[in-house]
């Protein structure tokens, strides 16, 4: 196993030959789009396309008027450009048969995008041990090895299906992490969310494969606010990861999506994000609005939530996967790498909330830092009267490329209970001439000797995601930091 | 293989290299010597392609190449390492993977195909042997948290790995212990063929017992000096560089 990780790394220390977005083509698809704007009709019309039933529909005008009330967060370290949200498409689906029995009633031109992304929907192809939702603009095109996972009871499909015939597994749990009221873009995603993924892991079961959701911006003038909602029954375990990409556009977009992980008694989740949306060009034009809340709680005793992500697309990043330990002894991680490159911005991080007794939680940030890029950890762990005897290790780095890029740590602490022992460490260091010189001196150029460094500073993090995407997310990491030096 | 010619450079508008000369045949093995801040890592520093360091007038021809020309990586690539005065840590990068990156660049330059996993661990093991350095330190990352003495080791196990045309030693003496010192002294003596040569930086003439040298230069303010047989460390040692000092002003 080791040493075939180190062969994958010397691959892609070879392969990499060019800093482009890698995944900036548009593929040319008939889009079926509803007008721009944004009004009480524009969300009963997406909800009437996707056949909802009313306490859905309900659901997203309370949202909306809640919205209605919401101004923007002017919080977080970002320069964000003012956001006019009645210019904005809120659904756009490529358009196909309405549901597609076989893989051969999609769109060849759909099945060619996602080969080209390296996720082909035919099962066959797929990395054994690996089911994938993929999702297009507002709907999902594929969801594959459902029938596999059937069998054990799992169930694993987009949000829109999971609302047509599992109304009451819905129904229970949405809303109950992000309610509709948590911020101006939950708020927002309540009332337009158009699809994503749904999935459910029934008690004393381990999902034998990875699961996986894969969203791509495709449509101009869209954006794209998907939902996940996923549930670890009691006993289970469940490994789950998305990516996403989009394509290359001098506009910018806007993608405001909420992640829901609710995980009972004994129950562990592992989420992993590859993030890799438009990062906008070397200027900073373009590029994605990455506006997230995502949030898990570990509701039973001795249930696990782990986030790991790592963040090298996106314009703006806007994300705090955090975790409610509610149930005694659960755990809480969160794993991250954070790349702005250029002109992107990143203010991510993470909340831990100690409610039962003898919680743990675990932060690991690592921030990268090129070009004029501006990257901040934000980050609390609150400790709650009765979490007595909990624990919670920060460790937030930073590592930065160059002069003309920033980091800054935001950590908050509040603790209420005097048996908690809380850990914060934190680090800034700078990729040193001297270092670059000593690999020169040894025949690895300036490009490969940054990689190195880059992985070796990220690997704590890039060893918790799933084998198959740690090759890939490395990957990554390179190409988004290519031409950063010299 | 190596031919300085009046060589001219400084740091920061400051001249520190004032005109320094040298040849150095294939098979050859030169020690240079001088007080502290004469220019010695400075000269050092040009040869392996720092950039930091200003190029003023002079050449420098390295196996019919020019030199100052070549990137510092292809500098390495064609033969040239650099065993440093005080080397560089680089954290989270392990020993295994820096090595494994710098020995397949190197034969990618030399148009060999990669070492597969396997083979590069087992030559890692032989070349650890060969230094004697302890199998622990290969598997921490470069340099970090070595004591004195084991990064001066390091620098010579990586030398065995990149099997250098010229080697040039800053100082790598510095800081040993007795058996270390014979160590280090085996390396260099091992890398001893008709076609290697190398340059060997030294305050101390107890190295030049183990690693005998050709020639013996003198480097002072910047300046080739005296230029001897090994018997000139000798003398160094005993009288120590007043001497030297005092000829050189007497020419002035
Ligand atoms: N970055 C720098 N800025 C200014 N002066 C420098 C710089 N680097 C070196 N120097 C100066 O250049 C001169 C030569 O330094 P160098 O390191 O080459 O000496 P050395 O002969 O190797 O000395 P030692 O025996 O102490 O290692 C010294 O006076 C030193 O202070
Ligand atoms: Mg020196």
């Amino acid at each position: 196993m080791q040493v075939c990780m180190e062969n994958d790394q010397d691959n892609i220390i070879n392969d990499i030959t060019s800093g482009e977005y890698k995944y900036g083509f548009y593929t040319d698809i008939e889009t079926e789009k509803i007008p721009k704007g944004l009004n009480e009709d524009v969300i009963r019309l997406i909800s009437k396309k996707k056949g909802e039933p009313d306490w859905l529909l309900e659901f997203r005008l309370k949202s909306f008027r809640h919205w209605l009330t919401m101004k923007m967060p002017g919080w977080a370290n970002l320069k964000i450009p003012e956001i006019d949200y009645q210019d904005i498409i809120y659904y756009a689906a490529p358009k196909q048969k309405p549901a597609p029995e076989s893989i051969d009633d999609i769109d060849p031109e759909l099945k060619k995008t996602f080969d080209r992304l390296g996720i082909p929907l035919e099962e066959q192809k797929r990395l054994s041990g690996v089911a994938v939702d993929a999702v297009m603009d507002s709907v999902s095109v594929k969801t594959t090895f459902r029938e596999t996972l059937a069998e054990l009871g799992i169930i694993f499909c987009s949000f829109s299906e999971a609302v047509r015939e599992y109304p009451d597994l819905v129904k229970r749990y949405l809303g109950t992490v992000v309610p509709h009221t948590d911020n101006f873009f939950a708020a927002l995603n309540s009332a337009v969310f158009s699809d994503g993924s749904f999935c459910y892991i029934p008690k004393g079961v381990r999902c034998p494969m990875e699961l996986s959701t894969y969203f791509r911006i495709n449509a101009a003038n869209t954006g794209q606010f998907e939902r996940t909602l996923l549930v670890a029954d009691e006993e289970s375990y469940v490994s789950y990861l998305e990516g996403c990409t989009a394509p290359m556009r001098d506009e910018n977009q806007l993608h405001a999506a909420i992640v829901e992980i609710i995980a009972e008694k004994n129950a562990e989740v592992k989420y992993s994000t590859v993030q890799n949306w438009y990062p906008g060009d070397r200027e900073g034009r373009g590029g994605i609005f990455n506006f997230v809340t995502k949030r898990g709680i570990c509701r039973g005793d001795n249930s696990k939530i782990s986030w790991t992500q790592v963040e090298t697309g996106s314009a703006i990043t806007w994300k705090y996967p955090s975790c409610i330990l509610r149930g005694d002894n659960s755990i809480g991680e969160f794993y991250s790498v954070a790349v702005t490159n250029n002109h992107q911005q990143a203010d991510t991080g993470t909340k831990m909330i100690h409610i039962g007794k003898n919680t743990r939680s675990t932060i690991v940030s690592k921030g990268i830092s090129a070009g004029h890029g501006q990257n901040s950890y934000r980050g609390l762990v609150k400790v709650l009267k009765n979490a007595s005897s909990s624990r919670n290790f920060s460790q937030c780095d930073s590592l930065l490329l160059g002069d003309k890029c920033g980091a800054h740590t935001f950590p908050y602490l509040e603790v209420d209970n005097q048996s908690a022992i809380v850990e914060h460490e934190a680090t800034t260091s700078k990729i040193g001439e001297d270092q670059i010189f000593y690999c020169n001196q040894r025949g690895i150029s300036t490009e490969d000797a940054i990689a190195l460094i880059v992985n070796g500073y990220a690997r704590e993090v890039i060893n918790k995601l799933p084998m198959e995407f740690a090759v890939e997310a490395q990957k990554l990491l390179q190409i988004s930091l290519e031409g950063s030096v010299g | 293989m190596l031919s300085i010619k009046n060589l001219e450079a400084g740091i920061n508008g400051k001249m520190i290299l004032k005109g320094i000369s040298l040849e150095v045949k294939a098979g050859e093995i030169h020690a240079i010597m001088g007080p502290n801040g004469s220019g010695k890592s400075t000269l050092a520093a040009v040869l392996a392609g720092r950039d930091t360091v200003e190029i003023r007038g002079g050449s420098v021809t390295y196996m019919g190449n020019d030199l100052l020309q070549m990137a510092p990586e292809d500098r390495s690539k064609e033969g040239i390492f650099l065993g440093f005065q005080y080397p560089i840590e680089i954290p989270g990068v392990s020993m295994v993977n820096f090595m494994k990156t710098a020995v397949n660049e190197h034969r990618k330059h030399k148009g060999l195909p990669q070492l597969s996993a396997s083979d590069f661990l087992k030559l890692m093991r032989e070349k650890k042997e060969m230094v004697e350095i302890d199998s622990k330190l290969a598997n921490r990352s470069v340099n970090e948290g070595f004591s004195g003495g084991e990064k001066k080791k390091n620098e010579i196990f990586q030398m065995a790995m990149l099997e250098p045309k010229l080697a040039i030693l800053d100082e790598t003496d510095s800081g040993l212990d007795i058996d270390a010192l014979r160590i280090v002294a085996n390396g260099v003596n091992r890398l001893r063929r008709p076609d290697n040569s190398s340059i060997v930086i030294t305050h101390y003439q107890r190295l030049l017992d183990y690693i005998v040298p050709d020639v013996v230069h003198v480097l002072y303010d910047g300046r080739i000096v005296k230029t001897a047989g090994k018997e000139l460390a000798l003398e160094l040692e005993e009288k120590g560089y007043d001497w030297i000092r005092k000829e050189v002003d007497n020419q002035n």
